[in-house]
């Protein structure tokens, strides 16, 4: 068998390997449940000491989502004014310039929703101050943040009735200390002995082989990549992100970062069938999420391992696939893998450039990031899909004419508004974010910003119009990768990117998490012969055919318009 | 919540201390045992850096291999893709213009010979690496260029090859820069 196959499949039998132990174990951190870690409790004491932090202290969902939001509200504040005073603050041996307003507006929220949209390009945009002090602080903290918040669901399931809903504090701080932070560790090592940098050495010179001068940015840019998979951020070290050599210099570095990306998003859905004690709900949530990634992945490698038809039309042997845009080391296997994971679970970060991918594996990566529940992102792609279960249990209850129920629990008018409510707001941020663009694109060309809309694009024609899709898309799952050859810093794309992200981020959160809290304190209902199972292979069907219906409802014509308006004129 | 106030900026400035300083300074720290002590691996040739092992850079010179096509010139401090999409005509334009000069300057090779990866722009700007393909139909150019067998240029090539990870996993590749230093040092 072909060895970029192999390569692929076995990086997904490792990432289950690893994925699967790591859930139960995180059922039994968040549970308060012995574990081999406890060791590491006296480093999370001292830290609640420090922060006058009670754990003991009981939340309910609203006092739960104002603990997430003020904390996170101040580091939008904390980070904004770093970021623009950067040229003055230390740590900047290359000499980077200050963010302008709208830029560190856009990168900002960016960073803290844990999207990593990134506007700048990290050689040239930021000091090694802002990497390290505001972007990999925020990778660590904004995963968390999504950790936690799953973890709140997680408890409003485990008792039949409660309004305690644990502590925030608590869930955050375990999400860094038993989680992040260790992996992190483990994985920066690791790039760091394949090649990748991670001191703080500044930029170098040499005399090439061929005499031209070159320099080098470097840095540390390990530390930062650990982080930004295993947090599903994705902003890389480097413009490139993981297709530079530095941040993934191998074949199996790229498994590396492959794993690392997957594993927490799996080990989350686990984690929660093991905690609310229902084993079989997180299989049938697993079994649909798996199916969702083959099927986006089948078709995007066969799109991209046929190679590119125009290419072929002017005899270019493409035996091993489409190249542009791709790193030899991996080939397009890798590429087409972690183009469909990077998609699905929003890290954004890339390995390849998704601009030059083919036409059809755009519409894949598109599909992955407008469903964003397949794994989904730290925490949060539970919650994502956590929201597509309440439809499907409502349309299911309508179906078979009873109240609906989910895990013993009445869902009622004000439950279902706030999902509806959610389901909505995504295509709504989409559509008309990438309409009004294109209406500035055509209409207001020649406006006087920092780049004119007349030349955002990279590309003419539909691919054009897929490019602003994608910004848009990419923002409001908070994934965070781009076709990147759109000139996207200028003030229109920093603004509404920057909103849409911010909506895209913590609507998103707080609904699943108001669902939740009220179901939780709803009466328990004993199961009985009429209630309606969530663990069987019919609802999940039913859940797989909501999501599939929403989505193609609410995307189609925009797609339509562009991937595979551009895959049907390359055919002729 | 005011409470919430003065806990979130508490635990702000602990967390920060935690993995900005404690963490990255700890791996920075250990990584000096690394090859190139953490700041990247450099490649050296009487005594003068010449080149990073992972960074390509740029060989249009006939009697080195050329590695793939940048859209930077391989600038190593603004890493770059060119963002085409496949069927921009300027892009295929371009495509048709470096295939027309590997025709050229490699006489003796055919249009189906030509591999993608040598016609195409990698996604860094900084590809280090070639197909064995791409190596395969400048061969004959080297040899002719420096006046060597054709024998010894393969041998190097193959010496220079990167076999699939533990033999199972992923491509093959060669790397551009490592085998034009074993061509001068013949």
């Amino acid at each position: 068998m072909n060895t970029e196959l192999t390569g692929i499949i076995a990086t997904f039998l490792l990432t289950l390997v690893i994925a699967i132990p790591l859930g139960k174990y995180l059922a039994k951190v968040f549970a308060g449940e012995k574990v081999w870690t406890d060791f590491l409790k006296p480093v999370e004491t001292g830290i609640y000491k420090l922060s006058g932090i009670n754990i003991k202290e009981q939340m309910n969902w609203k006092q739960q989502l104002k603990a997430l939001l003020t904390i996170n509200i101040l580091w939008l504040f904390y980070g904004f004014f770093v970021l623009i005073f950067q040229d003055k603050l230390p740590f900047n041996p290359d000499g980077n310039p200050g963010m302008t307003p709208d830029l560190a507006f856009n990168t900002i929220i960016s960073f803290v929703a844990n999207c990593n949209l990134q506007h700048y390009s990290g050689e040239s945009g930021v000091s090694y101050l802002t990497q390290q002090y505001v972007l990999m602080f925020l990778q660590f903290v904004s995963a968390a943040t999504g950790i936690a918040a799953a973890v709140v669901l997680f408890k409003a399931f485990r008792d039949k009735t409660t309004t305690e809903l644990g502590n925030f504090w608590e869930f955050f701080v375990k999400s860094i200390t038993r989680l992040l932070l260790p992996l992190a560790f483990v994985v920066a090592l690791i790039l760091t002995f394949n090649g990748t940098p991670a001191s703080y050495e500044g930029k170098d010179k040499f005399i090439s082989v061929q005499g031209d001068t070159v320099n080098v940015s470097r840095g540390p840019a390990a530390q930062m990549i650990a982080i930004k998979h295993l947090g599903t951020n994705g902003g890389g070290y480097f413009g490139t992100n993981s297709a530079h050599p530095f941040e993934n210099p191998s074949y199996f570095t790229n498994m590396v970062e492959l794993i690392a990306q997957v594993i927490i998003p799996i080990a989350m859905v686990i984690a929660f069938g093991y905690f609310i004690r229902r084993k079989k709900l997180a299989w049938t949530i697993f079994g649909v999420m798996t199916i969702g990634l083959f099927m986006l992945l089948i078709p995007m490698l066969s799109s991209e391992l046929g190679g590119n038809p125009a290419l072929a039309k002017m005899g270019i042997s493409q035996t091993t696939g489409a190249m542009e845009g791709k790193e030899v080391r991996f080939g397009p296997a890798a590429s087409a893998y972690w183009a469909t994971v990077t998609t699905i679970i929003s890290t954004g970060s890339v390995n390849s450039m998704h601009d030059s991918t083919m036409p059809m594996s755009g519409t894949w990566q598109l599909l992955g990031m407008m469903i964003n529940s397949f794994y989904g992102g730290c925490g949060v792609g539970l919650l994502n899909y956590f929201i597509y279960l309440v439809v499907a249990v409502f349309i299911s209850g309508l179906m078979v004419g009873r109240t609906p129920e989910f895990l013993g629990h009445k869902v009622e008018a004000r439950e279902i508004k706030i999902a509806a409510i959610i389901t909505l707001l995504s295509p709504f941020l989409i559509l008309a974010g990438t309409a009004i663009a294109s209406y500035i694109f055509t209409n207001h060309g020649n406006a006087a910003w920092a780049v004119q809309p007349k030349s955002w694009l990279n590309n003419p024609g539909f691919h054009g119009f897929s490019e602003m899709l994608y910004e848009m898309t990419s923002s409001n799952a908070n994934n965070g990768s781009g076709f990147e050859g759109l000139g996207d810093n200028n003030i229109f794309w920093n603004l509404s990117t920057g909103m849409v992200i911010f909506l895209g981020r913590f609507l998103p959160i707080i609904g699943p998490v108001a669902i939740a809290g009220l179901l939780g304190a709803k009466k328990f209902i004993p199961e009985s012969a009429g209630t309606l199972k969530t663990d069987t292979k019919t609802f999940a069907l039913m859940t797989f055919a909501v999501i599939i219906v929403l989505n193609a409802l609410s995307y189609f014509p925009a797609l339509a318009l562009g991937p595979l308006a551009e895959y049907f004129t390359m055919l002729k | 919540m005011k409470k919430y106030i003065i806990q979130s900026i508490r635990l702000t400035l602990v967390l920060l201390v935690l993995l900005c300083v404690i963490y990255p300074v700890t791996v920075a720290f250990i990584g000096k045992m690394s090859k190139g002590n953490g700041g990247g691996e450099k490649i050296t040739k009487n005594g003068k850096t010449v080149g990073y092992a992972l960074l390509g850079q740029s060989f249009t010179k006939p009697q080195y291999f050329w590695g793939r096509p940048s859209a930077v010139a391989y600038n190593a401090a603004g890493s770059a893709g060119s963002n085409k999409g496949p069927s921009n005509p300027d892009y295929l334009k371009e495509v048709q213009s470096r295939m027309d000069t590997l025709l050229k300057y490699n006489p003796g090779i055919k249009k189906s010979d030509i591999p993608a990866d040598m016609v195409t722009a990698s996604g860094s700007g900084l590809d280090p690496n070639i197909s064995e393909q791409g190596a395969a139909i400048q061969v004959d150019r080297i040899a002719a260029a420096r006046k060597i067998d054709v024998k010894k240029v393969k041998e190097l090539v193959a010496m220079n090859t990167l076999k699939p990870f533990m033999g199972l996993f992923g491509p093959s590749s060669v790397n551009v820069l490592k085998l034009n230093l074993a061509l001068d040092a013949l």
